[in-house]
């Protein structure tokens, strides 16, 4: 393999762990806080690229608008799960939540399934997207070299809302010790239902640009990506959002880089990262930036 | 009490006879229709009590049972397939040698089926060994990746499994007698189990980890223990199931099926084996009614199209609902036994009196 078929891999693979960081940080936020696997979330993240589509092409809203308001529609879907389906079962035994959660899921995905039919559809890239960047060499597609870059915009923001707003510290500390907090004076019900629109509407921004990718959306398409961010967060330690970013860029460039050097494992990729899962389980299941738990009594 | 506990042995004894003479009855008498049915509802029984003693009973969720199907389905398909089937079936890539060179005579199907469920134990060994350790959340995530994966395989393995055309052709050894009777065996064992001091301890696994562990239960050898059982029940389920349709291919056993059996156990109350025993029946039922609303429907001038694939939101928005409204299910975590049936005749005997 040449230095530059190396870089041109490297690149794809952290445009692709980009958006699994996008994911995995909507997978950590709501476990830290709720201790909940939101397994709807791959489900919002499909969401996000079909609600883009409809606006652009259905809709004819200019590119970024349409996106816009696509991002902005997961976000209300997100939060209207939390209260809907998961509000009501916070004091219930943790499996309820957990079969909640994927009831949630396979309900979107079905209802999905029979409203806009399992047929993919085409999305539509803006020019942006589609050029062709000669880079160091490479040949850099657009999507490949934008989709990081807006990624890390947005983490970046991201971060700067957990870390140095007030909401952020609110969300923190909801995570630490609930009760507590609600006792400070914290509208507990506020800051998780904004925890999940911020989680939503980062996986509604990774399903459009997972679209911009790979342009034919259907309604199971955020079922694989959701549950290798979910890896991702336990890799990169759950509950810790630098953490799950580092561990979306180790799963993306790993899946790539496999495929890379063994062309003719590729059919097996999935399966390579449920390897990755199944050795940090072993390994070191508190994750790379995790602390170790112990269980309260 | 050793009076009581012979008498519920002998109850017990005289439901299987009268279940086998039901059997007997329904196999002279019924249309295949029902008789079909009534197999895949014996088959939901068999994994969904299974599945019932990992999640209901020991409170570790696993959304594993359609990779285990899928794992024991295949083991029995390759098993029991005959020879110039199997040249006739790979053409693609020849099937790998020892099974290329061997099938098993009808005879030994139940042998196929320990097999199939051997192997799906073996691969819930593998899963629960790094998970099970660890707090109960990673069980969902890697048991759902599992189902997945399990899939990937089945369908990149073209010398193993024939890919995604599957295989076909598969000799129709299940019967009545064989869903009939290893849904009651599998029913008779795990409440066994359940009563025994093995399923105190995945009770107790169950209401509070912590305390259990301090009364010195061994939390990851009673997890991994019931996890495995209930890989090894959804191996069988898989093989029975698979000798009962003919073909198995990776779409057989997608997430879908796991989804049905949640709905199963759910319905019928976690923790609850006379609840997972009694909807896995229904459940069957209702799946072949429902059927019908999908159909396309012509009434008087009116015509309303069929919504194919409208069951799987009822579905999930009733597991939803269920959750909510109705966490405990029909049976809640209570049984049915031998006593409570008893005292409950003697009530109404005496309330006549």
């Amino acid at each position: 393999m040449t230095w530059v078929t190396f870089f041109q891999q490297l690149m794809n693979g952290v445009s692709l762990g980009s958006l699994y960081a996008l994911l995995a940080i909507g997978y950590t936020l709501v476990y830290g806080i709720l201790g909940l696997i939101n397994f709807a979330h791959g489900d919002v993240f499909m969401l996000g690229a079909y609600f883009a589509f409809f606006m652009i092409a259905i809709f004819m809203l200019p590119w970024w608008l349409g996106v816009i308001v696509g991002i902005v529609l997961c976000a209300i879907v997100g939060m209207t799960i939390e209260r809907v389906a998961y509000r009501p079962l916070r004091d219930a035994p943790r499996i309820s939540a957990l079969i909640t959660a994927v009831g949630v899921s396979f309900f979107i995905e079905n209802l999905g399934l029979v409203t806009v039919g399992a047929r993919p559809k085409g999305f539509p890239r803006p020019d942006l997207m589609k050029n062709v960047y000669i880079l160091a060499g490479a040949r850099i597609h657009g999507v490949t070299l934008w989709v990081p870059i807006i990624s890390l915009a947005i983490l970046a923001v991201l971060l700067f809302i957990v870390y140095r707003t007030k909401m952020g510290m609110a969300m923190r500390a909801v995570a630490k010790d609930m009760e507590a907090t609600r006792l400070m004076g914290v509208n507990v019900d506020r800051v998780i239902l904004l925890t999940f629109a911020l989680g939503s509407a980062l996986a509604g921004a990774g399903g459009v640009m997972w679209a911009c990718k790979y342009p034919q959306i259907n309604p199971l398409m955020g079922v694989f990506p959701g549950w290798k961010a979910f890896t991702a967060a336990v890799v990169g330690g759950i509950g810790n959002v630098v953490g799950a970013m580092i561990g979306g860029f180790i799963i993306g460039v790993a899946e790539i880089m496999i495929a890379a050097f063994f062309p003719s494992l590729t059919g097996y990729r999935d399966a390579f990262v449920f390897g990755i899962l199944i050795f940090f389980l072993l390994i070191k299941p508190s994750g790379i930036m995790g602390e170790t738990l112990k269980e309260k009594v | 009490m050793d009076n009581k506990i012979k008498r519920d042995l002998v109850l017990t004894c005289l439901l299987f006879i009268l279940l086998m003479l039901g059997t007997w009855l329904a196999q002279l008498y019924l249309n295949s229709y029902l008789v079909r049915i009534l197999n895949t509802a014996c088959i939901y029984v068999v994994v969904a009590v299974g599945y019932n003693l990992i999640n209901g009973i020991t409170g570790q969720f696993s959304l594993g049972p359609n990779g285990f199907m899928a794992m024991g389905g295949y083991t029995v398909a390759i098993l029991m397939l005959p020879l110039a089937q199997k040249e006739q079936v790979y053409f693609i890539e020849p099937l790998i040698y020892p099974f290329s060179a061997f099938t098993f005579p009808s005879y030994l199907f139940g042998l196929a089926l320990f097999l199939g469920g051997v192997v799906a134990a073996l691969a819930a060994l593998l899963i629960g060994f790094p998970t099970l350790r660890l707090r109960g959340d990673y069980l969902a995530i890697a048991t759902f990746g599992f189902g997945e994966i399990i899939l990937v395989f089945a369908n990149n393995l073209i010398p193993l499994t024939n890919g995604a055309l599957g295989i076909k052709g598969i000799p129709g050894y299940t019967n009545l007698w064989w869903t009939v009777g290893l849904a009651f065996l599998t029913v008779f064992l795990v409440k066994s189990l359940v009563n025994s001091s093995f399923g105190r301890a995945f009770k107790a696994i169950r209401e509070n980890e912590v305390a259990a562990e301090a009364m010195g239960i061994n939390l990851f050898r009673h997890k991994l223990l019931a996890f495995v059982i209930s890989g090894f029940c959804a191996g069988v389920g898989g093989g029975l199931f698979v000798t009962l349709i003919g073909t198995v291919s990776p779409s057989l056993f997608t997430f879908t099926m796991t989804f049905n059996l949640l709905i199963i156990i759910v319905l019928g109350g976690l923790g609850s084996i006379t609840g997972s025993t009694i909807t896995a029946v229904i459940f069957a039922f209702l799946q072949e009614i429902l059927r019908e609303v999908e159909a396309p429907h012509t009434i008087g001038s009116w015509s309303l199209p069929g919504i194919p694939g409208m069951r799987m939101v009822v579905f999930s928005a009733l597991l939803v609902v269920l959750m909510i409204f109705y966490r405990r299910g029909l049976f809640g975590n209570k049984e049915l036994s031998w006593q409570l049936v008893i005292d409950w005749v003697s009530r109404s005997k005496n309330g006549k009196a």
